[in-house]
């Protein structure tokens, strides 16, 4: 095969056609968007100006309605890399403050998805005294709640990153708790039928026959948790920006109009949250493989 | 004509001694449209070291006897003892093995882990448990399998799996429910000779639902036909080939005899409903 056929077999063509055509309509948007501000710029400075200049210009704002894909780069590049780690405009800082919280708060999440899920299983009353709150809980806007949870945390002396994990782990517990219900109800009949014929106990028929037929449904969950908590994380920032983080860093560039800023860290907190979905997915699949779910 | 057991009336002390010992039961389930009467009266008891068949049309309740015994479902009305205790007493003693339609493995479990299950559940030693296994998946023909998922293996031998996993705890009483149904022909015919001489070397006792004829017939020492709606036995067949029979006694006028008995049982108990 060349070298060309393998590139269209893969995963990676089909993904770079498809940014290739975002960065196009991308930079199209970003002329169009930032068109009528430089005209007033070169009108408020006299300057006579070709088209070549105006659409030049439009890609080289300080504060662009939409930036150009590569001032985001720049940015990115500069934050990153340009930065020391423990600069408060680094990045890689903000970065790692927002994802303390979230492993925190996916690690609480998870943790008490299970265990609601575990609990709904074995009780037919708590399904219906539990379920109908744990709906409820995912319907109220997290951007109205979490101020309240850090203003009431605070009253209690609880502040730092645990408020933040909270936040986090409220939005990561639900898909946990959903799958883990339904994987732990997954074993059919027959595979219950046979613990029983062997007078297997609650414990052994929950531990040999449950959790494991769980795995699956658990691991999908874990992917979106992974990506709520991270996405609760930069909520909560928002709302306790003076520790940093993307939230932070967010809220730092709409306030100054830093357009740039914004979504370069909006960028950062994406790719962060596919590599934590990709981590999970490969602790997923060598679990899977060790399970005989991989063919 | 034969007699439908049990023969005579029988004392306390000879029913206790029976592996299976079923009088006048019946089992009516409730459903959404109103009781269904499953079973109706069966009277049955099967001796020690004895290969009974059940047979009969779908919904005749031959399944549902069988989960009666192994304490799956529970009867309405009338007695039955397994061991000379009650289903319930029976199955917490682990009295019996049972082998499903399908081979219910535990697709998370290799071959070996498959078969250790209940032996874990029963708290086995590591080396019992390995010692067990081998054994058991070499009278199955599985050796070399052990660390293979299910999916890797064929449906035969899945249900090969699943009768060593069976076999595992060296239980004296074998529930098999069509375990061969969604096998072909062929596969079929291997794993009746596999099965028999099985139970000819353990000296077990196999309670066997299967819809083919020629199953029962081959397998059997007895063979009760069923008929349906409600389950009830039309007829109880003896079937007096030697243990050590072979595939070629199919070829035998004996066993066509048998086997038009058992189809003339079928279609009587079928044509009062029909």
């Amino acid at each position: 095969m060349s070298p060309l056929h393998r590139l269209a077999a893969g995963n990676a063509f089909p993904i770079l056609v498809v940014v290739v055509f975002i960065v196009v309509i991308w930079y199209v948007a970003a002329i169009f968007m930032n068109l009528d501000l430089q005209r007033d710029k070169f009108a408020n400075a006299n300057q006579a100006y070709s088209a070549s200049d105006l659409i030049e210009g439009t890609m080289s704002q300080d504060r662009p309605r939409l930036p150009a894909p590569h001032q985001i780069a720049e940015e990115i590049d500069k934050t990153v890399f340009g930065l020391s780690p423990s600069s408060k405009r680094s990045l890689v800082y903000h970065g790692a403050v927002t994802l303390e919280a979230t492993l925190l708060g996916f690690a609480i999440g998870s943790a008490l998805g299970m265990l609601l899920a575990v609990m709904i299983v074995h009780a037919a009353s708590l399904e219906r005294s539990l379920m109908p709150w744990i709906i409820a809980s995912q319907t109220i806007p997290i951007i109205a709640l979490a101020p309240m949870i850090v203003v009431i945390m605070n009253q209690f002396d609880v502040t730092g990153i645990v408020p933040k994990a909270t936040i986090s782990a409220y939005l990561s517990f639900f898909p946990v708790t959903v799958g883990m219900v339904k994987g732990l109800r997954s074993p059919d009949p027959l595979q219950l039928d046979l613990m029983r014929t062997y007078s297997a106990s609650r414990l052994q028929t929950f531990f040999k026959l449950r959790v494991p037929a769980s795995v699956p449904f658990l691991f999908a969950s874990l992917k979106v948790a992974v990506a709520a908590s991270l996405v609760g994380a930069v909520v909560a920032e928002m709302t306790k920006s003076e520790d940093g983080g993307f939230g932070a860093r967010l809220l730092a560039g709409s306030y100054y109009g830093q357009t740039i800023q914004i979504w370069a860290a909006l960028f950062a907190a994406a790719f962060c949250a596919a590599m934590l979905v990709m981590l999970v997915g490969m602790i997923d699949h060598a679990v899977s493989k060790r399970m005989g779910y991989v063919r | 004509m034969l007699e439908i057991m049990p023969k005579k009336e029988s004392g306390a002390a000879e029913r206790a001694a029976r592996v299976i010992d079923i009088r006048a039961l019946s089992l009516t389930f409730e459903t959404a449209d109103g009781p269904v009467q499953a079973l109706c009266e069966i009277d049955l008891a099967i001796e020690r070291g004895e290969f009974v068949s059940l047979i009969g049309p779908s919904g005749c309740g031959k399944t549902t006897l069988l989960r009666v015994i192994a304490d799956l479902e529970t009867a309405t009305s009338g007695t039955i003892m397994v061991n000379g205790l009650t289903p319930q007493e029976a199955r917490l003693e682990r009295a019996y093995g049972y082998v499903f339609q399908a081979p219910a493995l535990y697709p998370w479990r290799t071959i070996a882990r498959n078969v250790a299950l209940p032996l874990e559940i029963m708290g086995l030693s590591k080396e019992e448990r390995r010692e067990r296994v081998q054994r058991n998946l070499d009278l199955v023909n599985l050796a070399g399998f052990e660390r293979r998922f299910p999916w890797q293996l064929s449906g035969g031998m899945q249900q090969r799996a699943s009768i060593a996993r069976a076999l595992a705890f060296d239980p004296d009483l074998l529930l098999m429910d069509e375990p061969f149904g969604a096998l072909d022909e062929i596969v079929r015919d291997k794993l009746n000779e596999q099965l028999l001489r099985l139970w000819n070397k353990t000296r077990k006792t196999v309670v066997f639902v299967t819809h083919s004829i020629p199953e029962a017939v081959f397998l059997s020492t007895r063979i009760v036909v069923m008929s349906p709606r409600p389950g009830r036995v039309h007829d109880v067949i003896d079937c007096g080939f030697p243990r050590d029979r072979t595939l070629e006694i199919r070829e035998t006028p004996q066993f066509l005899e048998i086997a038009n008995r058992v189809r003339h049982g079928l279609r009587e108990g079928h044509s009062y409903v029909d």
